[in-house]
């Protein structure tokens, strides 16, 4: 599957001189204050219990990388600041030194998960990478079980993540179906592997750069494009259109609970585009004015569906009746083996919410944080693998899995 | 050229019609729609494939079916005249392509083949003429219109077929076809200006009641059946083989079904009153075969004892289902191997696959293959034609019988084992879970999640005539779990409390097409229709490179009187002596086609996948690349 990668486009591009390759994301303004302030004791707690709470932790780091940064989380993240550096160093060399197997991982997990660019499935990616190379392992099989232990252990760190779970099975499935597993040689075995986890982290690494340069095309001058929820990806989608001097417009859902919408219309707004807010439940009432909606996804199951953030169903469902086209940038990934049949056939992924008034005594609040999107809502999907119809990503699944 | 297209509807005698058509009806429309011009336009012979059937299916691709195909011989055995008398006029047109595109192959005989076959496609209709009279019509009717078809096709099939028969170049034969459609618009367009001209009325009652007698009832067994192939007979008995029908022949091409019969050896006499849409499916009368059969036992030395066994049993639908069906085969062949010995001055890779080959048409005869089986069938002949030729007759059969053994093993016993893990992945507590008839994989997926103490309640719906769902009905009520019993006819009302269908198929096919059980996909579009997911098992041996959009081109008939009679009830028995009334006409198919839209997931061994993804199956993991 990856070695179809489209991501070769990046790479011409890279070998031309662009004068402006990478147009600086004004996120990197707040890298330093989006270090998470809380993350020393967290990921200390979580070393030792996996999922302490039921509060999904991949919704919490989302929260930390795109919450509406607010005057005391400034003040907190400012505190942070001084001892979070001195953590992350240590995990770099411990994970460097790491014996490969349980803390190791999450170490070098949790350094790499602080970029605040990068997405957790690729800090996976790179962890894993790493236990490969500084493991010690003296055999293939050794080898193969301290990968699987490792691939574990982030898996049980936050079991409701799919794209990490989905980037880690990934990674083990590209890196050791290799011909390379049956050389005599060890060493040259494992070079190879270190070879293709290289690999895998690169096209994981540029796997936003690729969606953006695909789906360039379908973003034409005058259109109306509505976003639901904070993607990275559709975030560097439409900042790659806009740089490239197009003129569209930008819908934005609000985001309840945590208002990602508020955040994402706020960097459209530093890059110049022109954005209108709309509270949730205002989708159907602008649809009239929609040429396209693009979402982006926790995951994307093997039905070609996608499981993102909750109200994306909705958005689709909506998007379908009035014959929109509803596109969806994910990376390969975030291409999870799960079948969701309903909405409720999931892995629930639990997120507090804030009603600004006490909720009445005896009323249930329903709190899942994301939904499923049956393939028949969605027009196609931009992966670094290409423009995919939903049907496709069974069979790039199929194909390496089976 | 736009002469072509008038032709169609004159000389082709079908008027398509769809639904029920009785014969009356049919003969009626017939005749008010046939214009005064197909006379003047049935006269001119030569013209290009005629009489094409409702349903036109191209020949199949895969090996196993172009090995029972009874027209396909190896470049050896090629026999022309097989070409004159037994081209299908449905067929022709690809068949002369195919010879036109690999003529080398065939060397000089190419072109005369091509001619022959373009005159047969006219000829056919007028030969067959004679056997298509209906024996239910007073006697001077048929005797006066017997006599005149036959003079008028003594007198058409001479002229043409006498003129091909030396040999005539591709152009030739074009001018003179050009020559005769010219010919043929000039006539009609002289009928159109004089009205209705007596010149081209006057052969009209000749062939009018040919094309709607196709329609009535065909006759089953007349002793005029035997005039049309009997040419055919004669030079083909150098033949051994036992040649199987193929399988999707057109069995309302009578010149067919007569050639057919004279090489089969189950004499399955054919039911009557067939419904038009599916005149092209055999359909035999139940029962009768059985005791013929078994008189026969001693005289048939080609077939092996076992396969003659299993035989039987697909008759009298001892064995059913689509895993039991293609293990008792497999098994049977085992034997087969076992007890194989070459013959002096053969192969075993050549002589065995043709052995099988026999067996196999033996088979079909009995009851027509699924397509397991039809898998199941080519990889065995794969496995014996890749045979290493330096081995051993001992090694190569005990090398074949252990790859019977893991094919059973691993395509059809693991295999279900590891569905039944995936189907219960998906069922929850408190889950209603329906499911249709009794498939197998279903039943054992209930059976392992009541094992793992899942708390769910069963619906089983079930129809006629068939009753199948009593037997899984019972057999999960013994193991306790808790169950309801409905029929097909409630199932709208059932499934608001269901939440998840399970349902079995015969075969997948690669547009996500299943094929399955009659009423399967009424429940699937039920299911659909009350957004409840549909839950297809089927292990992926059963997956078939076909597309098939409807249920009509291909399909199995069952016995009639199965769905005429209900047991228990004495007094309803107003079908009674239905077969002596031509007005009806009673349809039990065995199988429909559920759209994919419906399946919201396939469970196979290889996992769960949507119905998209068949074709990737077939193609990463199909049957030819098992073990090669």
């Amino acid at each position: 599957m990856w070695w179809r990668s489209a991501s070769f486009i990046r790479d011409r591009q890279n070998q031309n001189p662009n004068p402006n390759p990478n147009p600086k994301p004004s996120s990197l303004l707040h890298s330093e204050l989006d270090d998470s302030p809380s993350s020393p004791t967290s990921t200390s707690m979580a070393a030792l219990n996996p999922n302490p709470n039921p509060i999904s932790a991949y919704y919490q780091t989302r929260a930390e990388h795109h919450a509406v940064v607010t005057s005391d989380w400034l003040a907190q993240s400012a505190d942070a600041a001084a001892g979070d550096v001195a953590a992350s160093s240590g995990a770099a060399s411990g994970g460097n030194k790491g014996e490969g197997g349980g803390v190791g991982v999450i170490e070098e997990f949790n350094y790499w998960r602080k970029k605040p660019d990068l997405a957790e499935a690729v800090a996976a990616v790179m962890a894993l990478g790493a236990v490969i190379r500084s493991s010690e392992a003296t055999t293939m099989n050794e080898l193969d079980i301290e990968l699987k232990k490792a691939s574990n252990n982030l898996k049980s760190w936050d079991t409701t993540s799919i794209s990490l779970s989905a980037a880690c099975d990934l990674f083990i499935r590209y890196v050791t179906r290799t011909s390379a597993l049956e050389y005599e040689d060890f060493d040259a075995a494992k070079r190879r592997l270190i070879e293709r986890a290289e690999k895998f982290g690169e096209i994981s690494l540029k796997a936003r750069k690729t969606i953006a340069m695909l789906s360039q095309d379908f973003i034409s001058d005058g259109c109306t494009i509505l976003v639901h929820g904070y993607s990275r990806v559709v975030l560097e989608v439409l900042k790659m259109a806009a740089s490239n001097k197009k003129l569209f417009h930008v819908l934005c859902t609000e985001g309840r609970p945590d208002r990602t919408g508020l955040r994402f219309s706020k960097e459209l707004a530093a890059l110049g585009i022109p954005v209108k807010l709309l509270i949730d439940s205002a989708v159907a009432y602008a649809m009239d004015e929609v040429d396209m909606v693009y979402v982006g996804a926790d995951g994307v199951v093997e039905s070609g569906g996608i499981i993102n953030m909750m109200g994306t169903y909705q958005v689709a469902l909506v998007a379908h009746s009035m014959n929109k086209p509803v596109y969806v940038a994910a990376e390969s990934y975030k291409f999870a083996r799960l079948y969701p049949l309903d909405q409720k056939d999931l892995e629930p992924a639990l997120r507090p919410i804030e009603f600004g008034v006490p909720i009445p005594s005896g009323v249930e609040v329903e709190t899942s944080a994301r939904d499923y999107t049956p393939p028949q809502y969605l027009t196609l999907l931009f992966t670094d693998l290409g423009v995919l119809t939903p049907s496709v990503v069974s069979d790039e699944l199929i194909q390496l899995y089976v | 050229m736009d002469l072509r297209r008038p032709n169609r509807p004159v000389i082709g005698p079908k008027v398509r019609q769809v639904g029920f058509v009785t014969p009356d009806s049919a003969a009626a429309t017939s005749s008010s729609s046939i214009p005064a011009v197909s006379a003047a336009a049935a006269t001119s012979a030569g013209s290009p494939p005629s009489s094409l059937s409702p349903v036109m299916i191209p020949p199949p691709r895969h090996p196993s079916t172009e090995m029972s195909n009874p027209h396909f011989h190896p470049v050896g055995s090629y026999n022309p005249s097989e070409q004159i008398l037994g081209s299908p006029p449905a067929l022709s047109p690809s068949r002369s392509s195919r010879f036109d595109a690999d003529g080398s192959d065939f060397g000089g005989d190419d072109d005369e083949s091509v001619a022959l076959s373009g005159v047969g496609g006219g000829m056919t209709p007028k030969s067959s003429l004679l056997m298509r009279q209906p024996v239910t019509k007073t006697a001077p009717l048929v005797s006066e219109t017997h006599k005149r078809d036959s003079n008028v096709s003594k007198g058409k099939g001479d002229g043409p077929s006498a003129a091909p028969k030396e040999k005539l170049t591709k152009a030739e034969r074009r001018a003179t076809q050009e020559a005769q459609r010219a010919a043929k618009a000039a006539a009609k367009e002289a009928a159109a200006a004089g009205g209705a001209p007596s010149v081209s009325k006057q052969p009209k009652p000749a062939t009018k009641p040919a094309t709607q007698q196709k329609k009535d009832v065909p006759s089953g067994s007349g002793p005029l059946q035997p005039l049309a192939p009997s040419g055919s007979i004669e030079k083909k008995q150098g033949k051994k083989e036992v040649a199987a029908p193929h399988p999707r022949m057109q069995f309302d091409d009578m010149t067919k079904v007569g050639k057919l019969k004279k090489r089969a050896v189950v004499n399955q006499s054919e039911a009557r009153n067939r419904v038009e849409l599916f005149r092209h499916l055999p359909q035999y009368e139940h029962g009768t075969q059985l005791p013929d059969l078994e008189l026969k036992f001693f005289q048939l030395d080609l077939i092996h004892p076992s396969v003659y066994q299993v035989g039987l049993q697909f008759l009298s639908d001892k064995i059913s289902g689509g895993n039991a069906r293609c293990i008792a085969m497999l098994l049977a062949f085992k034997e087969v191997i076992q007890d194989y010995t070459t013959p002096p001055e053969k192969t075993l890779t050549r002589d065995l696959g043709a052995k099988v080959g026999s067996c196999v048409s033996f088979l079909i005869e009995c009851r027509p293959l699924s397509v397991s089986m039809g898998n199941a069938i080519r990889f065995l002949k794969n496995r014996i034609s890749s045979l290493p030729h330096n081995l051993s007759d001992k090694e190569a059969k005990s090398r074949l019988q252990s790859d019977i053994d893991r094919f059973i093993n691993e395509k059809i016993i693991i295999a279900s084992k590891a569905i039944v893990e995936h189907g219960v992945s998906k069922i929850r507590d408190g889950d209603v879970l329906l499911t249709y008839g009794s498939p197998s994989v279903v039943e054992s997926i209930f059976a392992y999640a009541h094992g793992i103490k899942k708390n769910f309640r069963v619906v089983v719906v079930d129809s006629r005539p068939k009753h199948e769902g009593q037997g899984l009905l019972r057999r999960l009520v013994e193991r306790g779990i808790h169950c309801t019993y409905t029929h097909l006819n409630a199932v709208s009302y059932v499934m608001h409390e269901v939440t998840r269908v399970f349902l079995g198929a015969s075969s997948v096919l690669s547009n996500g097409t299943v094929y399955s059980r009659v009423g399967t996909a009424c429940v699937a579009m039920v299911a659909h229709a009350f957004r409840v997911p549909v839950l297809v098992c089927c292990e992926a041996y059963k997956f078939h490179e076909r597309v098939q959009l409807d249920s009509i081109c291909s399909n199995e008939l069952g016995d009639p009187d199965a769905i005429s009679k209900v047991s228990g009830r004495k007094n309803l028995n107003y079908l009674d002596g239905w077969a002596q009334n031509e007005n009806i006409q009673l349809l039990n198919l065995k199988y429909d086609a559920t759209p994919s839209d419906y399946v919201s997931v396939l469970v196979t061994e290889q996992g769960m996948l949507p119905p998209t993804s068949v074709p990737v199956i077939i193609r990463e993991y199909g049957i030819e690349r098992l073990w090669t």
